[in-house]
């Protein structure tokens, strides 16, 4: 780890050697499936500490922008970069969390493994887990508050829980960028707002957190930047300016009501 | 009891333990890939799907490992895909399509091996015959338990990342696609090396049966493979012992065997048994 990089601020991403902060840039992104245009000429740029939201109604694109970023989705034209380089050359950068529903919970696996699994992208696919390794699992387990429950099968965590777990998972990974798929979905208020805690407290360390979300009432408290899609960018920035009245009628079609007041 | 040490002195009776040994071990190792990806049904259609590769095979190639292997190979490949196909370019959904291509599959297969007086051995390819299994049979047996267990051993981390969650898999740089066809070739491949012991309609069980009662056991995915392993090739040597004395049909007696043993698992699992469920 280079000292350029610890100057700035405190995050575990390992074997970055850059100068100055780290910045995600997206210029002019085009992106579909087969005959469907998701996504056109999308640019917006934004460095990592944030914590970002991707909003739009239903089949506005953010999955698909997420799929995208994540390397999921190949683009159709357009550019992303972090540090100036592609993305995709500095996929170690990138740790995904899934959808809650996408996960089969009966999988046999203990909290613990799941964290493990953040590993692989380090250890490749024979080298043994090293006492480095085992640290970063068990700094993980802790920094999410999951000590008690790591013996714990996924399938027996609460909603919240689970997103924790995955989210220790990505810590292990040492990314800076975490992608998380509708990570608010199906959560109670309480888990929800820890986890929205938990998010920025991870920003606040120097990663750059962007989460697709639905829920426009919840996203001015979790989230510092906003990004309202609808097949294009209607507008991106401080999630205040973002999500504006004006704004929110150009990608709904309507304003929604619960803003209305 | 001397009747047994008699039979087991006979050249047939050793090499059809060591079958069964070498059948319930690899099928046991590889039913925690069926397991963990939850395509059982998909897996017990497709065994169904392979007879008219095989009848084909026979028909145009005669009684020869290689093409029957092929042929049941490329059989359930057209059924396995070409069911994907009907449910991408209709309103049938997969479950549907593939119920459809599968029992047509056998409807054709059956047809061929009876039109080529082949009754004795439809009975075999259904519900199997282990005596029946040649020196190279075996072999094969051997050779396919040997792959499974090197190829899934040293590949483990990547894939039960991929079994587990594909999505994430892929952003860590694991080939999540050759992984599926990879996971896919080596279940068919498995299935056609025991369908002549065990037969079409009995062979899920076998493929099924030794990783889900460790399923029940157990937190640590890995341990589905060997534990699997160890109850396929147990249950059957125990299902061979069984079966001589009682004349039971062996391939049958594997299936009820490996089904008895889950079913101990399911009830007295100190964890997610149905006893402790309860308490």
């Amino acid at each position: 780890m280079s000292n350029s990089h610890r100057e700035h601020h405190i995050c575990w991403g390992g074997g970055c050697d850059h100068r100055g902060g780290h910045c995600l840039q997206v210029e002019q992104l085009s992106a579909g499936y087969g005959a469907l245009d998701a996504l056109s000429d999308l640019s917006f740029s934004i460095d990592c500490g944030h914590t970002l939201a991707l909003i739009g109604p239903n089949g506005a694109g953010k999955s698909t922008l997420l799929n995208v970023l994540a390397g999921l989705l190949r683009p159709r034209s357009g550019r992303i970069l972090w540090n100036g380089a592609p993305l995709m050359d500095n996929r170690h950068e990138i740790a995904y969390v899934p959808q809650r529903s996408e996960v089969n919970r009966n999988f046999p696996l203990t909290v613990r493994g799941l964290v493990e699994m953040g590993r692989y992208p380090s250890l490749g696919v024979w080298r043994a887990a090293k006492q480095h390794d085992r640290d970063i699992v068990e700094r993980a387990i802790d920094a999410l508050g999951l000590r008690e429950l790591s013996r714990r099968q996924i399938g027996e965590l609460s909603g919240g829980q689970q997103q924790r777990a995955f989210l220790a998972r990505a810590l292990a990974q040492e990314a800076h960028i975490m992608l998380l798929d509708e990570p608010f979905t199906g959560l109670d208020l309480p888990s929800s707002e820890s986890l929205g805690e938990m998010l920025r407290a991870l920003a606040a360390e120097g990663r750059l957190i962007i989460a697709s979300h639905h829920d426009l009432i919840t996203a001015p408290k979790i989230f510092d930047y906003s990004l309202l899609l609808h097949r294009e960018l209607i507008s991106f920035g401080k999630t205040a300016d973002s999500l504006r009245a004006d704004h929110l009628q150009v990608a709904f079609g309507y304003l929604p009501h619960t803003l209305q007041a | 009891m001397n009747e047994l040490c008699n039979f087991l002195a006979e050249p047939i009776a050793q090499r059809s333990l060591w079958a069964c040994a070498a059948i319930g071990f690899s099928n046991g190792f590889v039913s925690a890939l069926v397991v963990l990806r939850r395509s059982s049904l998909q897996i017990g259609t497709l065994s169904c799907a392979l007879l008219p590769g095989i009848a084909l095979a026979i028909l145009l190639f005669g009684f020869m490992q290689l093409s029957i292997l092929l042929g049941a190979v490329i059989a359930g490949l057209l059924v396995g895909l070409g069911s994907l196909f009907v449910s991408r370019t209709s309103r049938i959904d997969h479950d549907t399509a593939l119920s459809i291509l599968h029992t047509t599959a056998f409807a054709i297969g059956y047809i061929i091996l009876v039109r080529l007086g082949l009754q004795q051995k439809v009975d075999d390819w259904l519900f199997g015959n282990i005596m029946s299994m040649s020196n190279t049979d075996l072999l094969i047996a051997y050779l396919t338990g040997a792959l499974a267990v090197l190829s899934i051993t040293a590949l483990q981390r990547p894939l039960l990342i991929c079994l587990f969650d594909p999505r994430a898999a892929a952003t860590m740089g694991i080939p999540t696609r050759a992984f599926s066809y990879g996971i896919f070739s080596l279940i068919i491949l498995v299935l056609v090396s025991s369908l002549q012991a065990v037969g079409a309609f009995l062979t899920l069980g076998l493929l099924v049966a030794p990783a889900a009662t460790v399923y029940l056991l157990t937190n640590r995915a890995g341990w589905l493979f060997w534990g699997g392993g160890l109850i396929g090739a147990g249950g059957s040597v125990l299902a061979f012992f069984l079966s001589f004395p009682l004349g039971w049909h062996l391939g049958a007696t594997i299936i009820l065997v490996l089904g008895l043993i889950f079913l101990i698992a399911y009830i007295f699992s100190p964890k997610y048994g149905l006893l402790a469920k309860k308490q």
